[in-house]
């Protein structure tokens, strides 16, 4: 075990990737030269070199879409957006292209491409550099959406989604890419998509939440324990597609869920959780699950507004007190 | 504003409930979920709850009075409110809402629901049917946990009171109500403990099962039959040699022709009814309450048929006007919707007698608890091939035991031989069952 960034992480996955297979480079915006905008990509370019880490134009549509044509080719391309807030500009590359290209070539072209970088609010950047877009992507049928919460989880599915034949989605966040922790240094360490993480087990109240929300959920849940209440927190890790096997087997046991989730509440990764779980275990349910979200409105920038926007702790709390009909 | 109680419907067959005893005093402070009285429905009696908080104000009904559903029983309210107003909207000492219409009253000579000799309505639990009046919508308000786990555990929603928003009924609601019925722990419930028992540890040996409705009121019923009504006992041995050659004739031709067969059975059903016409001081009830014994207008056989848990009796109306083919018909279907549970009411009341037949199981001959209200049960054995003495001879022959248990209140032993001797010529006659 070694205690590294998230950002370092991220990179280790990545180098140890194009170490082991010639066809993966990485490409975007201040990647090579500049050693990346949050440094993710620190001395790759020194290590690989110009032909396989690649600076680009201020033209994410144009880079994704040769990311997207480098994956039809063969090769394995790491799309860097500074943030994912730009990757709205290249959103039929990713929608349109990259996400359908299978399924319309009845599977003559594999998409083995990862687009990567940080997502959701980072403090007071207003309303166009705060969108968290999991909900987002994780809506299109084509994509997989993987957004970890920790360096270690980082690692292993980093690594998985690069060697994914299709489409990967990899969300980072620009407020913990300083984020320290233990990653575990087995050669070849792969975290499978899709299977999510029981990162506190408890009784009475199941808390779905992923990336920066699980902080707040963990620490909600200590806030519970004060309280008296034994919370469970789960960690998707992967979005799409999701272990709801996993979740409902918690509130089966807990009868009570809360999800939280940076997304806006509308149509979001919250909704989609609430409404497979009483599809499921609707027998189980012990109250009308709960979702704790950002508030539904463009990010604010004033200070004040944009820590009640976000998800937050006591908002959590109060949340499990409701479904545990506790005072 | 004043909160009136008012009487819940606490079983599908619910018209009204008597209130048994005052459990709070006028004045009391009480909160959701205590229980101010105790109510006898036609099932159990059962606790009152009331879902407000507030003081009693008034107890608007005595013990001992019968209070229809809707009817007002109680007020609760701010200690000194005025609750004339909330009173004038009721009808008078029956507690009925003025502008409702009284609930219809069991009409006089219609027997209570029978549920004797264990019959009970098949009911499944009453989870989600809403009858209970919990909210002011009628709804009952709980999670599908709760109504999962009340489900399964056999408690019916509308006795417990929700203790989430807007009175929901939730997990824990649930399980402090199966606490509070839960038996202790490795001991067969009812079962008292002589100090000297050596405690078995209950993991090892035993498997503890909650007592279902069904069988609470199998035991209640028939508790109440036998030890309210002397039972007395005959028993006859029939010849039914006739009858069983009878019968393979008729089934002969039903099967030819393609039509129902009959059984054993539908001889005795038929065979009853006849001699309950002849002799209609067994066709009786004993109703205390009127301080009358009522011979009642028609033949209505009730027949004992066993389910999962328990038993229903079904009954054939007017058996004495029905032909046998119809007697068969009717009793399948019967058993097979007891057996599905999809009978209703009026396919198990007003029975005025009732057999039960255990010849299928090798029985040679049993006694059964009498269904109240009737006044006898006829207990059927098996025929059995026997040797018998015909005109000097020892020869083969068939003979089936009947008993008769009759309430020595209705019936005398003599009256009771009489109705026995007139089942038995008619089975041994089978030709006569048609004059």
């Amino acid at each position: 075990m070694a205690a590294l960034q998230l950002r370092e992480a991220i990179r280790a996955a990545m180098v140890e990737e194009m170490e082991r297979d010639a066809g993966v480079f990485l490409i975007g915006e201040e990647v090579a030269e500049y050693n990346g905008a949050y440094k993710v990509s620190e001395g790759m370019l020194d290590r690989f070199g110009a032909d396989r880490v690649l600076d680009t134009p201020i033209s994410e549509s144009g880079f994704a879409g040769l990311g997207v044509g480098a994956a039809m080719a063969g090769l394995r391309p790491i799309v860097e957006f500074m943030t994912f807030n730009f990757s709205f500009v290249a959103f039929d590359q990713l929608i349109n292209n990259a996400a359908k290209i299978r399924y319309m070539s009845g599977g003559q072209f594999s998409m083995p491409i990862v687009f990567r970088g940080p997502n959701g609010a980072a403090g007071q950047l207003a309303a166009t550099h705060n969108t968290a877009v999991e909900s987002l992507y994780s809506y299109f049928p084509g994509l997989k959406v993987v957004a970890p919460s920790n360096p270690d989880d980082a690692k292993g599915l980093l690594k998985s989604a690069i060697r994914d034949d299709d489409p990967v989605i990899f969300l980072e966040s620009e407020s913990m890419y300083g984020l320290k922790g233990d990653v575990s240094d087995a050669e070849d360490y792969l975290i499978p998509l899709g299977k999510a993480r029981i990162a506190r087990e408890g009784a009475d109240v199941t808390i779905v939440a992923h990336q920066k929300s699980y902080w707040r959920a963990m620490e909600a849940a200590d806030g519970l324990a004060e309280a008296g209440y034994d919370a469970e927190v789960i960690d998707p890790r992967t979005i799409r597609p999701l272990d709801i096997e996993t979740i409902a087997a918690s509130v089966k046991k807990t009868n009570r869920l809360v999800v939280v989730d940076e997304s806006n509440p509308f149509a979001s990764f919250s909704s989609e959780v609430a409404c497979q779980i009483q599809e499921r275990v609707f027998d189980w349910l012990d109250a009308p699950v709960m979702r704790v979200t950002a508030k539904d409105v463009p990010a604010p920038y004033a200070k004040n507004l944009i820590e009640y926007y976000m998800p937050r702790t006591e908002e959590i709390v109060a949340a499990a007190k409701k479904v545990l009909y506790a005072n | 504003m004043p909160i009136p109680v008012e009487m819940p419907k606490m079983s599908d067959t619910m018209e009204e409930g008597v209130l048994v005893a005052w459990l709070a005093e006028e004045g009391d402070a009480v909160s959701s979920g205590d229980i101010i009285a105790q109510v006898e429905t036609d099932k159990a009696t059962m606790d009152l709850e009331v879902y407000d908080d507030g003081v009693l104000l008034k107890k608007v009904i005595p013990e001992g009075a019968a209070v229809p559903i809707g009817g007002l029983i109680a007020v609760l309210g701010k200690a000194g409110e005025d609750i004339s107003g909330l009173l004038a909207g009721y009808d008078g000492a029956a507690g009925v809402p003025a502008e409702a219409p009284a609930a219809e009253t069991v009409a006089p000579d219609t027997p209570a629901p029978s549920t004797g000799d264990g019959a009970v309505q098949p009911t499944a639990p009453e989870v989600v049917s809403g009858t209970a009046s919990a909210g002011n919508d009628g709804r009952i308000k709980s999670s599908p946990l709760a109504r999962s786990l009340a489900k399964e555990h056999g408690i019916a929603l509308h006795q417990i009171a929700g203790s989430g928003p807007e009175g929901r009924i939730v997990k824990r609601d649930i399980e402090a109500a199966i606490r509070k019925h839960a038996p202790a722990p490795g001991v067969a419930p009812g079962y008292p403990v002589p100090g000297t028992m050596i405690e078995m540890p209950a993991e090892d040996v035993s498997e503890t099962v909650r007592i279902s409705q069904m069988r609470k009121t199998i035991a209640r019923r028939l508790s109440e039959s036998k030890f309210t009504s002397p039972h007395f006992y005959l028993t006859v041995d029939v010849d039914v040699e006739q009858a069983v050659a009878a019968r393979a004739r008729i089934n002969k031709q039903a099967e030819a022709a393609g039509g129902v067969k009959i059984s054993f059975n539908d001889l005795v059903t038929k065979a009853c009814a006849l001699a309950l016409r002849a002799h209609p001081a067994v066709n009786a009830s004993w109703i205390e309450q009127e301080g009358v014994i009522r011979q009642h207008g028609h033949a209505h056989v009730a027949v004992a048929v066993a389910i999962d848990d328990g038993l229903v009796t079904p009954v054939i109306r007017h058996a004495d006007r029905k032909g046998l083919t119809q007697i068969a018909t009717e009793t399948r279907e019967l058993a097979q919707r007891a057996r599905d549970r999809t009978l209703q009411p009026e396919d198990w009341e007003g029975s005025t007698f009732t057999t039960s037949n255990l010849g299928m199981y090798g029985v040679e001959e049993f006694t059964a608890i009498i269904n109240p209200p009737n006044a006898c049960i006829l207990a059927i054995g098996a025929i059995r091939d026997e040797a018998v003495v015909k005109e000097g001879a020892v020869v083969p022959g068939k003979r089936m035991k009947l008993t008769l248990s009759s309430d020595h209140r209705v019936v005398d032993g003599a009256v009771a031989a009489a109705f026995i001797g007139t089942v038995r010529s008619y089975l041994e006659e089978p030709l006569s069952m048609l004059l």
